[in-house]
């Protein structure tokens, strides 16, 4: 079977749980947590992922500065992520993708949406 | 007799001969005659007999295969209706289940968080993230009551000044007077609604039971949520009970610690 390993960076437990809860629904994934971005980036170096949820406003680093040092480093550069965001936040949201995150969900989130774009760039 | 009257007779013969040929030939040709007439008359009742279905046992079974090959396609082509039906019915149920999946997940998620800690600050802080995640509010405010001067204030708020909140006695205006029923009070019409600190979109009372704690009051939605969805109704009636124990269960932890402590530091002076 495969198996698809994602990495949930978001410093809110209760949307850092509702994604993992989301997430958990599609089959083999194995799913990593980090609280913020520094965290994001030593788990990052620790494991190779297939994909990557990171929330944008986050205290010691956040999800912009977390989006531009994974697209620098040629060992993860590949790896798609997905940007949670405010809808107020479109600024944010779109120098997220500028910087080559791939896709982004709205809050108030809703496991569906976390599911369809999971499928879509895990392709499972 | 002559040679002529010989030569005479000899072609009289032969014309007799001929004759009789001739006569032979009508005959079988009468013959031929009679027997294409009964064939004609036998297939002229066989063609009758199919059209009009008659009794040709070929025909018969063929017209039988055929309304039993009809019947069977009425019933695939039936059948074929009543899968499309059921399909088109779990779609909608798998939309009906996904949707409920949805909210059983906020639901779990909202109650599993505003019971992890004991904390009073830390569940003050899972009740806004589950505001502004789960509901999607941009402004708005949590109120505890205070039981001796039966005054709600504002203990946390987002995208406000928590000292721009009124202290609102029990029983007055809208949120005072939804916190003394008990009730939750939603406005009519959120368009065109400007913010009003005493006068909410969204009143939710903090309930134990019969007993009023506070109130959530929301001002403000995210701007891609123009109404509420059933999910957010139930999370409502969640935060009305959960919220109330996990903060009501916080506060007293905190006395408590605080009154230990205390104690604790009583015997120790006793002790020395």
């Amino acid at each position: 079977m495969l198996t698809y390993k994602v990495l949930v960076v978001e410093d809110s437990p209760t949307m850092r749980q509702l994604i993992v809860f989301a997430l958990k629904r599609i089959r083999g994934v194995v799913i990593t947590e980090a609280g913020d971005g520094v965290d994001g980036l030593k788990k990052l170096s620790s494991d190779k992922f297939d994909l990557i949820f990171s929330d944008i406003n986050m205290p010691i680093m956040d999800g912009l500065k977390l989006v531009s040092l994974i697209r620098n480093n040629p060992a993860y550069k590949d790896v798609p992520i997905v940007m949670v965001t405010t809808e107020g936040a479109s600024e944010d949201r779109d120098r997220a993708l500028a910087l080559g995150a791939n896709d982004y969900i709205t809050k108030p989130i809703q496991t569906t949406q976390i599911l369809a774009v999971a499928k879509k760039l895990l392709d499972a | 007799m002559s040679d002529k009257d010989e030569k005479i007779a000899h072609k009289a013969e032969e014309f007799l001969q001929i004759f009789k040929k001739g006569a032979d030939f009508t005959q079988d040709l009468l013959k031929e005659n009679e027997r294409l007439r009964f064939r004609l008359i036998e297939l002229e009742d066989v063609f009758k007999n199919t059209a009009e279905g008659g009794h040709d046992p070929d025909s018969q079974q063929m017209k039988l295969k055929i309304a039993e090959l009809e019947r069977e396609k009425q019933e695939i082509l039936d059948r074929i209706k009543q899968v499309e039906d059921e399909n088109i019915d779990f779609a909608n149920r798998y939309v009906d289940i996904e949707t409920e999946n949805n909210m059983l997940a906020n639901l779990y998620i909202a109650s599993y968080q505003l019971h992890s800690t004991l904390d009073f600050r830390e569940v003050l802080q899972i009740i806004t993230e589950i505001v502004i995640n789960l509901i999607g509010a941009e402004e708005f405010g949590i109120m505890l009551l205070d039981e001796k001067t039966n005054k709600l204030t504002a203990v946390s708020c987002e995208g406000l000044e928590l000292g721009a909140f009124p202290s609102i006695a029990l029983g007055n205006g809208i949120i005072g007077k939804t916190a003394k029923a008990g009730d939750n009070y939603f406005i009519d019409d959120m368009e065109g609604y400007e913010r009003d600190l005493e006068h909410p979109i969204v009143c939710i009372s903090l309930k134990i039971k019969e007993h009023v704690i506070g109130v959530i009051v929301l001002y403000k939605l995210f701007e891609q949520k123009s109404r509420f969805a059933d999910v957010d109704f139930e999370l409502f009636t969640l935060l009305a009970g959960h919220a109330a124990t996990a903060i009501f269960s916080s506060k007293l932890y905190s006395e408590s610690e605080r009154k230990l402590s205390t104690i604790q530091g009583f015997i120790d002076l006793m002790t020395k």
